[in-house]
């Protein structure tokens, strides 16, 4: 890594300079969060500059600001010293600022040249045609610039994501990219692909490229980043260089509150019996070997960061997604079927989106609330509208679920009182274990507590629960005990008293 | 303002949004009527009061099975060939053993079985149902073709004739048969849990998974009533005409989707009733009828037809409240 060296040397020498770009006091603010408080930000030519922090930290929010789908309430941006205004995605090209997202914006089904030309292809002799010869010819000179080897006539559905995201850089820097934003461009890489990146990396710097890098891997971090900034809860934290700080520190830095959660929580004496009992799981999405226990009168916490497999462990153990290997035992039952089988058991799975996987939102409040509970209500198959009324109602009641009546359309519901009708229909189903993914997401603080009060309750009469949270402040403050995943795997567990959030991001972070 | 000491469940509250387009459609149904009364002098007359019923009854048992389909969200764009296939079939099954009851087993049979296919299109092979069916389409119209090889069947026994031009207290016996699947169809689609878990998984078929309900064992069912339907239809047809070939009710799947989207259900899934369906088959039946009865030449229908469904359409999204 001399060429890295080299490179950090000129980024010294170039500091005295203004920044090439820079924010200033950027706020961004959503109904109930603020996304981004006050956030001031600067990179310079030849320079990767790491961007650190946990989920919901105000990464996403600072990237979309940056490429100008987002617009920032205040705040200024400054590019070489002059102030600039970023209000679409148009300006922030014209700035030369390019983002390299996760999910690749390519067209599968056209060639590497017309993908990185897309929108802006040479004009043939004919109107309305594309000249194909230049296209191919100006393809391969950028592909040249950034040394990656291919014929741009492939199209890009052979392509490996490592290939996928040269083409994406390429194609950024056909529109003169003079700013790069990065978003975890390692995370679905091989080692191999990794090198690659990181020589390709060296270039751009080597070419006086400002590189905006957002990544969870503590070792990359130190390697590549020239300048390290922290943000959390949608502020800036800090600015550091990498040789002045641990990863301890950084750890630190990202989770450093001590936020008093006046959540109620009555723990348990004991445990109870083994309700849910996973053994060496294993499935198609990527998560491998899961083991874990729920036991009755539990909260069990799953954490790890987003894409760690939490969401999938909890898919496969409801049959939403097919096991390829391992076993699930509930109520010391082996189960191996759908979703249908696990409701039947008395499982209950309350999903990351309400509204694309909760909730019928053209529905009544009344039918989301007995969907589950059919069978167990009308055991003939008969259904009759006044007994399921009368069920609903009751919980409407015991729920306190603010809707002017059961016959409202769930649709037209708050998040929190959304939440509750997904709770209610397993309430009415009978469920015995219930597992929440991010139960808490997009629910004011208000909301929250209820959702925590409504936890507590079902435990303490004999439920258990498994609950996805990146809110490592909400699983150490309910949770009996916790799992933490990474790369699709348990990387840890983590018992009431040793509970923290350091030790949760700790053993969430790539170590490789 | 509002006044917030107002009882909640007042007005429209009361009514459901699928009463009230019922209602809306029954209207317009009557003022059709209304007006064809004026219009005319052979509108209000028994026998075509009747003859209109009867053909209303052919559409709706269709319509019926194809209106539970749509509830989940698919299409079965197979019906028509469906009927052929089932018609010519029953008919040489009567041919052959001179027993009707048979021959009428054997259309709800072979319809049935057409349904359960592209049920298992849909569901095993995860095929949409609009292209599962269309391809269903030609299938059994090649089948059908060959089967037949250009020939006409003939001459039924006048007892299975009876099933399709009989009269039983006055009334031709399919209105009997439209009465009685009304009622299966409303009971089941609003009256059983399974109704409800059909209209469930239309409204999101993710999350109707994900709360447990058995959605392809569902979806195959609805596929095979919708093809059974379409069965009972071919014998309908084949005892009112007294003959079969293939191209028997090829042109009837159009207008059963007009009959169910004209009868308020949502092509999106979720939102209609099977008595919404029979509105919509007796409306469509009713235009048809007034224009022949006005002398409007017959190459008028369809362009009415059409201006109908996307009338009714664009009014059920203007006066459904919107939650999604």
């Amino acid at each position: 890594m001399t060429q890295l060296a080299q490179s950090k040397a000129a980024v010294s020498i170039v500091q005295a300079a203004p920044p090439l770009f820079e924010l200033r006091g950027i706020s961004k603010e959503f109904p109930g969060v603020k996304a981004l408080d006050d956030v001031s930000f600067s990179v310079w030519p030849g320079e990767v500059h790491m961007l650190l922090g946990e989920n919901g930290a105000g990464k996403s929010s600072l990237m979309k600001v940056l490429c100008g789908a987002y617009r920032a309430d205040h705040g200024s941006f400054h590019y070489n010293g002059e102030t600039v205004e970023i209000a679409s995605p148009a300006d922030a090209q014209k700035l030369g600022i390019a983002v390299i997202f996760q999910e690749f914006s390519l067209v599968p089904y056209l060639d590497i040249a017309q993908n990185i030309f897309l929108g802006r292809e040479p004009a043939g002799r004919v109107p309305g045609t594309i000249d194909r010869k230049k296209i191919l010819a100006d393809a391969k000179r950028v592909l040249d610039s950034i040394g990656f080897d291919i014929d741009p006539a492939i199209r890009i559905e052979k392509l490996g994501v490592a290939q996928q995201q040269m083409v994406e850089i390429a194609k950024a820097i056909s529109q003169n990219a003079r700013i790069l934003v990065m978003d975890e461009p390692t995370a679905a890489l091989s080692d191999r692909e990794t090198e690659l990146l990181f020589a390709l990396i060296a270039r751009l710097k080597a070419d006086g490229v400002a590189i905006i890098y957002i990544s969870h891997r503590m070792a990359e971090v130190f390697s590549l980043g020239d300048r390290i900034t922290v943000l959390r809860d949608g502020r800036r934290i800090d600015e550091v260089k990498p040789g002045a700080v641990s990863s301890d520190d950084l750890v630190r830095m990202m989770v450093g509150r001590s936020v008093d959660m006046s959540y109620p929580r009555t723990f348990a004496e004991s445990p109870g019996k083994v309700m849910l009992e996973v053994r060496g799981l294993s499935s198609a999405s990527g998560i491998a070997g899961i083991d874990l226990v729920v036991r009755q009168g539990e909260i069990v916490g799953l954490c790890g960061l987003v894409g760690s497999g939490r969401t999938e462990v909890v898919r496969a153990i409801f049959g939403a997604d097919k096991a390829t290997a391992g076993q699930i035992l509930f109520d010391g039952q082996e189960k191996s079927g759908g979703p249908d089988e696990a409701a039947r058991l008395g499982l209950a799975l309350i999903p990351e989106s309400r509204k694309a996987e909760g909730l019928a939102l053209i529905r009544s409040v009344g039918d989301n609330l007995i969907v589950s509970a059919l069978r167990k209500i009308f055991p003939r198959g008969f259904f009759d509208q006044g007994k399921s009324r009368q069920v609903a109602n009751d919980l409407i009641r015991q729920l306190r679920i603010v809707t002017p009546s059961d016959k409202q359309a769930v649709g037209l519901l708050s998040g929190g009182n959304q939440q509750k009708v997904v709770i209610g229909k397993w309430l009415a189903a009978g469920a015995k274990l219930f597992i929440f993914d991010e139960p808490t997401r997009g629910i004011d603080v208000g909301a929250k507590a209820e959702i925590f009060a409504l936890i507590d309750r079902l435990v303490a009469d004999g439920a258990a629960a498994l609950m996805i949270s990146s809110e490592q402040a909400e699983i150490c403050h309910v949770c009996d005990r916790a799992y933490v995943m990474c790369d699709g795997r348990i990387a840890g567990e983590l018992a009431r008293h040793e509970l923290s959030e350091e030790k949760i991001v700790k053993l969430g972070m790539h170590h490789a | 303002m509002t006044d917030i000491s107002k009882p909640i469940t007042g007005g429209r509250m009361l009514l459901s949004d699928e009463m009230i387009q019922v209602f809306y459609r029954l209207l317009a149904a009557f003022l059709i009527c209304a007006a064809l009364t004026i219009l005319t002098n052979s509108f209000f007359s028994l026998g075509n009061i009747l003859n209109v019923l009867r053909q209303a009854s052919l559409l709706f048992f269709i319509a019926s099975g194809l209106t539970l389909v749509v509830l989940t969200g698919g299409l079965d764009l197979s019906i028509g060939a469906n009927v052929a296939i089932s018609a010519c079939i029953a008919g040489t099954v009567i041919h052959q053993t001179g027993s009707p009851t048979l021959g009428v087993l054997t259309g709800i049979g072979v319809g049935g079985a057409v349904g359960m296919l592209n049920g298992v299109m849909v569901t095993a092979l995860r095929i949409p149902s609009f292209i599962a069916t269309y391809g269903m389409l030609w299938v059994l119209h090649g089948i059908t073709y060959w089967y037949m090889g250009g020939e006409t069947m003939h001459g039924f026994p006048a007892g299975f004739r009876q099933i399709g031009s009989g009269y039983f207290l006055g009334l031709p016996i399919p209105v009997y048969l439209l009465l009685v699947f009304l009622a299966i169809g409303t009971i089941f689609a609003q009256r059983t849990t399974w109704g409800q878990e059909i209209y469930a998984i239309g409204a999101n078929p993710v999350a109707a998974r994900l709360s447990g309900i058995p959605v392809a064992r569902r979806l195959l069912l609805v596929y095979t009533v919708s093809g059974a339907m379409a069965g009972l239809a071919s014998i309908i047809f084949l005892a009112r005409l007294n003959s079969a070939e293939a191209d028997i009710g090829e042109s009837l799947t159009l207008p059963a989707i007009a009959a169910v989207l004209i009868g308020g259900t949502s092509l999106f899934g979720g939102l209609g009733t099977v008595f919404g369906t029979f509105v919509g088959a007796l409306i469509l039946t009713l235009v048809l009828n007034g224009m022949n009865l006005l002398s409007v030449n017959a190459s008028w229908q369809p362009l009415v037809t059409g201006v109908i469904v996307i009338l009714a359409v664009w009014l059920d999204m203007k006066t459904r409240r919107r939650a999604a």
